[in-house]
């Protein structure tokens, strides 16, 4: 039998040596419930199941040349990442409970920890959440426990996959929700101001937002403390290579999908889900810690820490049910990051946007495309106009070879014709080029 | 260690009643139990409490323990030492280490509470 | 060298020092592809930040040793018997870690099956989440599952929500679920957060949940139950059907925590016990890694009565044969994950039932169940053993004798453990036992292992009365010896900025 180790001698041997049967090893299990005949296929060798699945990935479309993005980016992986995140040291021990046997892991989430600050120029982080949606869900949480309020207020430029999250999850809660409708692209200045009063625990932007386009919540952070709600900002990791960071425009909670820190699309998950905060909320941060401190011969040491937050202790009263979080994942992250550099990341994150507005531009010029938005500022998403239904064009570039981008319709009403592309470092100008051709030939 | 002269509960607080103000605190067996404190969480001033009402949070590395207003009334000053020095609560659980005081809004509150005495009596039988 | 000179000796040269304070500037390891079109971008100064990102500057081979010498301050099962209670650390096949990997799956953008005819580019990913929900059904005795939930605990909140969407359906005005004392945390966490209110139920004098007790609790304003079973004590409830229809009587719904479902595997189902709601965690029974801390997947089935309520996208099967997204369902919870869960860990779990198959499966609890009752024999005249029955996977001891006689903890054993070449038990849990040393030693460790870990254990029960003080200063062996926690929490120091 593959995977359990003793023998049927064995077996016997043990039981014996304990006076047991098999059976009454069992018999506490009520009769009736026993004997089932389970319809399993049989067990098949590892030959047999590469060979199976070899076939069922091959029935996968992978060879689209890749303009679809809307918070997933297809991103150049470099293969140490690959390498070392598989050192099973790694990814087969447990949540770092015994400080001793694990200070690689320990470390390497106070370095991931670390990193995430530097990155968002924020001041604390934690070990990791979910995914990109669920972690503005736990924001949010947090923002309620923060402020004592309950009315949050969410742009709809705020990637919609994450709204009808944060939807499920606060049904049956007494979270008064309320979506601002985006302006040309941007956070709704004159509606979100309108609305944040003095039962507003938070108000929830993304930067790039949905449509990648840019923007500073310098203004709406402001406005926001003034009523003493806090600021939650979702962000997108490459972008922060460049891009003015939401430590700078003074956000409060900051939350972000990871994936593209070297995370393979690998059709939705496992994923990564980042938040960094002010130093002063870090008592109601969800997710675990890890902090340094000294061992008994006063040694650089790491643990987890501020664990009364957690439900191991507080139970019913936690910061957050989390227990597993994606710590291969924050790994990974942080692996990609130091193997990037600060350099690395910089010319990524340029190469992104640099392609992405020659595409606009290439895009733009084929008669009856037209740009959706007045706002020029986009990073390396952007939306277009079709002279018809996105939908159509992008089934019809599906035959072409090419995963053209993901028709806004989906989400938003009156955006039919609408198309968002996505151009990451791994296009080159030859696909755009070609992506052009073919977009121009359907039209 | 028990001290004369002041209240108690089951939960382990104590209270020290001058008229109607109470000051809180937990006492030497709570905080030998708690191990040592790394962080309390205060109530607001103004907040009203009803006797048996969560009123702070005392932590320790790996616990967190509710510390339950001994009587109802409304506090009127928490100490705030307890903030950038939490291990008062170890070190002086009785004096330094108070939580906070209350102005007592229902007397009758009071009279549930156990004295010196009784509470030795209640720790004797654990 | 003596032991004190080597101990200096290891102090010295022992720190890692963090990545950051290995940079050097200027030093590059991956080199990005040249501009292969013109400097074109169009982002205004005021959006751009003031200074780069300060993130290390190194070598690829400076990168490499960094986080390869991090790897070796690490036990994982692959180098050690990790014997964590409630954990299930058992071996994690390789096949499945390179089939995770093929180009086919791993590079499969998840938006695609919302383009046009994009479902028809997905069928094999889709079919593995298909043929999972039918086999978790199957071994668990529910209609229908989805897989979206991405750990334990997302699944019990995403069961609690079904609960929650049950009742609001159902007109039922229900606030309170049934607890045990003795659940892990997450249970009464994820109730709280789904808006339930928690009532504890102790456990009776054989460990497992007092049926007396859940009658007396028992009202119209009980929405349910969650439970665990076995127990963390490692205890079958016997009487687990009348319970689970006692809250039925009142319109109630009966949870079942599968973190313990590989005591059970293969032989029984919590289906036919009678719960409504499961959880099962694909990082446990079905063998993908933990990834020192995550990923994990937790799908959540349910009883055909509560199908309409699962999240939505579902997966589906067309009569064509092709498989297919399903997202118009009313009742639906609506989306708890952006798609369809952790993907890649649901192909390692799918790999594995295939490889085991239906006679695996059996085996799998069957040895798993018998590793953990030889374990108990053996050590239970050396160790507290609080309730001396059958267990299943998992035994639950306490170091209650060592602490009263000699002032050994069960911190101290699991330390000394670690000294010995074993990752501890689980220590301290649950908290209904005092001194827990909760051990489950999964079915994929060999006999010849357990032998040396008893032999280990009963080395540190005869240590423990005669030099209890050298099982306090332990463990010698590792890069840092009980580090201070409490300084950590008074010192915070989370991030080096």
């Amino acid at each position: 039998m593959p995977f359990i180790a003793n023998t049927d001698e064995q077996r016997k041997e043990m039981l014996a040596e304990i006076g047991q049967t098999m059976a009454g090893l069992f018999a506490d299990i009520p009769a009736e419930f026993m004997g089932r005949d389970f319809n399993i296929p049989a067990g098949i060798s590892e030959q047999q199941v590469r060979n199976r699945l070899a076939e069922l990935a091959g029935k996968n479309s992978i060879d689209l040349t890749c303009f679809l993005g809307g918070g997933f980016y297809d991103h150049f992986i470099p293969a140490a990442v690959y390498s070392l995140i598989s050192r099973s040291e790694f990814y087969t021990a447990y949540t770092p409970y015994q400080p001793e046997l694990s200070q690689g892991t320990l470390q390497a989430v106070y370095e991931y920890q670390s990193a995430i600050c530097r990155l968002t120029q924020m001041e604390v982080a934690n070990a990791s959440l979910y995914d990109g949606g669920t972690a503005i869900y736990e924001a949010i949480m947090m923002a309620l426990r923060v402020t004592g309020r309950n009315k949050i207020i969410i742009d709809d430029s705020v990637n919609p996959i994450y709204r009808v999250m944060i939807k499920s999850y606060t049904k049956n809660l007494n979270i008064q929700l309320e979506e601002t409708c985006s302006s040309d692209g941007l956070a709704n200045r004159k509606q979100i101001l309108k609305k944040i009063d003095a039962q507003t625990a938070a108000v929830v932007v993304q930067n790039p937002n949905f449509f990648g386009c840019i923007d500073d919540f310098t203004d709406i952070a402001k406005a926001a403390h003034e009523k003493g709600a806090l600021l939650l900002a979702s962000v997108y990791p490459i972008s922060l290579g460049i891009l003015k960071t939401p430590g700078a425009m003074d956000a409060d909670i900051v939350t972000g999908e990871g994936q593209s820190l070297g995370m393979p699309m690998s059709f939705g998950g496992p994923y990564l889900g980042f938040m960094a905060t002010k130093k002063k909320y870090v008592r109601k941060m969800p997710g675990r810690i890890v902090g340094e401190t000294k061992d008994k011969f006063g040694r650089r040491s790491f643990v987890l820490t501020l664990q009364a937050r957690e439900q191991h202790i507080r139970r019913a009263k936690a910061t957050s049910n989390i227990c597993s979080n994606e710590g291969l994942c924050a790994l990974t992250a942080l692996v990609y990051l130091s193997l990037l550099g600060k350099e690395g990341l910089q010319e990524t994150a340029k190469l992104c946007a640099d392609k992405a507005s020659f595409a606009y531009k290439r895009l733009t010029k084929i008669p009856k495309v037209k740009a959706h938005f007045k706002t020029k500022w986009f990073f390396n998403e952007f939306v277009l106009d079709l002279p018809c239904e996105a939908g159509d064009v992008i089934a019809k570039l599906i035959d072409k070879g090419f995963a053209a981008g993901f028709p806004l319709s989906r989400y938003y009403e009156g955006m039919e014709n609408s198309i968002l592309i996505c151009v990451t470092e791994k296009r080159s100008k030859q696909q755009i080029g070609m992506l052009a051709e073919e977009l121009e030939n359907v039209l | 260690m028990v001290v004369d002269g002041l209240f108690y509960t089951k939960q382990h607080e104590w209270a020290k009643i001058e008229g109607d103000t109470v000051t809180v605190g937990i006492t030497d067996y709570a905080q030998q139990m708690l191990g040592e404190v790394t962080f309390a969480e205060l109530p607001a001033v103004d907040k009203q409490f009803e006797a048996h009402d969560e009123l702070a949070v005392v932590e320790s590395s790996k616990s967190a323990s509710d510390i339950y207003c001994p009587v109802t009334g409304d506090v009127i000053e928490v100490n705030s030492a307890l903030n950038s020095e939490p291990e008062l609560i170890n070190r002086s659980c009785y004096e330094q280490g108070w939580i906070c005081k209350l102005k007592v809004t229902d007397a009758k509150s009071i009279e549930e509470l156990m004295n010196s005495k009784q509470y030795e009596e209640f720790l004797n039988e654990l | 060298m003596n032991c004190n000179d080597m101990m200096q000796e290891q102090r010295i040269s022992n720190a890692v020092k963090l990545i950051f304070e290995k940079s050097v500037e200027g030093r590059r390891a991956v080199r990005m592809d040249l501009p292969d079109v013109p400097n074109a971008m169009n982002i205004k100064k005021e959006f751009l930040r003031d200074k780069a990102a300060e993130l290390p500057q190194l070598s690829e081979l400076d990168v490499v040793r960094h986080f390869t010498e991090l790897s070796r301050r690490n036990f994982g099962v692959d180098t050690n018997f990790y014997p964590l209670g409630s954990c299930t650390m058992k071996y994690n096949p390789k096949v499945a870690e390179r089939i995770a990997s093929y180009p086919g799956f791993a590079h499969l953008h998840p938006l695609l099956p919302q383009l046009g005819r994009g479902g028809m580019l997905t069928q094999g990913a889709l079919q593995v989440i298909y043929e999972t929900d039918l086999m978790l059904r199957e071994i668990t005795g529910m209609a229908g599952f989805t897989t979206q939930p991405m750990a334990g605990a997302h699944g019990e909140l995403t069961g609690m929500m079904i609960m929650a969407a049950y009742h609001r359906d159902k007109k039922n005005n229900k606030k309170t679920v049934l607890i045990p004392d003795s659940a892990h945390g997450t249970n009464p966490s994820s109730a709280a957060i789904a808006g339930f209110e928690i009532v504890s139920v102790p456990s009776d004098e054989n460990g497992v949940m007092d049926i007396e007790l859940v009658k007396r609790l028992l009202n119209d304003d009980v929405a349910g139950l969650m439970l665990t079973c076995p127990n963390t004590l490692g205890l079958f409830n016997p009487k687990i059907k009348e319970i689970c229809n006692l809250i039925h009587s009142v319109d109630g719904l009966a949870y079942y925590d599968g973190a313990n479902l590989n005591a059970i595997m293969g032989k029984a189902r919590p289906g036919d016990f009678g719960f409504d709601i499961v959880h099962v965690n694909l990082h446990k029974s079905f063998a993908t890694p933990h990834g020192g801390g995550g990923p994990g997947a937790g799908p959540v089935g349910v009883k055909e009565k509560l199908l309409d309520f699962l999240p939505i996208s579902l997966v589906v099967k067309r009569n064509d044969g092709t498989y297919a997204l399903e997202y118009d369902k009313p009742k639906s919870i609506g989306y708890i994950a952006p798609f369809y869960g952790n993907f890649g860990i649901i192909l390692r779990a799918y790999v594995y039932v295939l490889m085991l198959g239906k006679d695996g499966l059996k085996r799998v609890a069957e040895n798993a169940v018998l590793n953990a009752n030889y374990i108990k024999e053996k050590l239970k005249d050396y160790y507290e053993l609080p309730f001396d029955k059958v267990c299943k996977h998992e035994c639950v001891f306490s170091a209650s004798k060592q602490t009263e006689k000699n002032g050994v903890h069960a911190i101290d054993i699991a330390k000394a453990l670690i000294d010995r070449g074993f990752h501890p038990p689980t220590v301290y849990f649950p908290a209904i036992v005092k001194e827990a040393m909760m051990i489950e030693p999964t079915e994929t460790e060999s006999k010849e292992t357990i032998d040396t870990f008893i032999q280990a254990m009963l080395e540190i029960a005869e240590q423990s009365e005669i030099e209890p003080e050298k099982l306090k200063s332990a463990p010698l062996t590792t890069p840092v010896c009980r580090p201070d926690e409490t300084a950590a929490v008074k010192n915070l120091d989370i991030a080096s900025l």
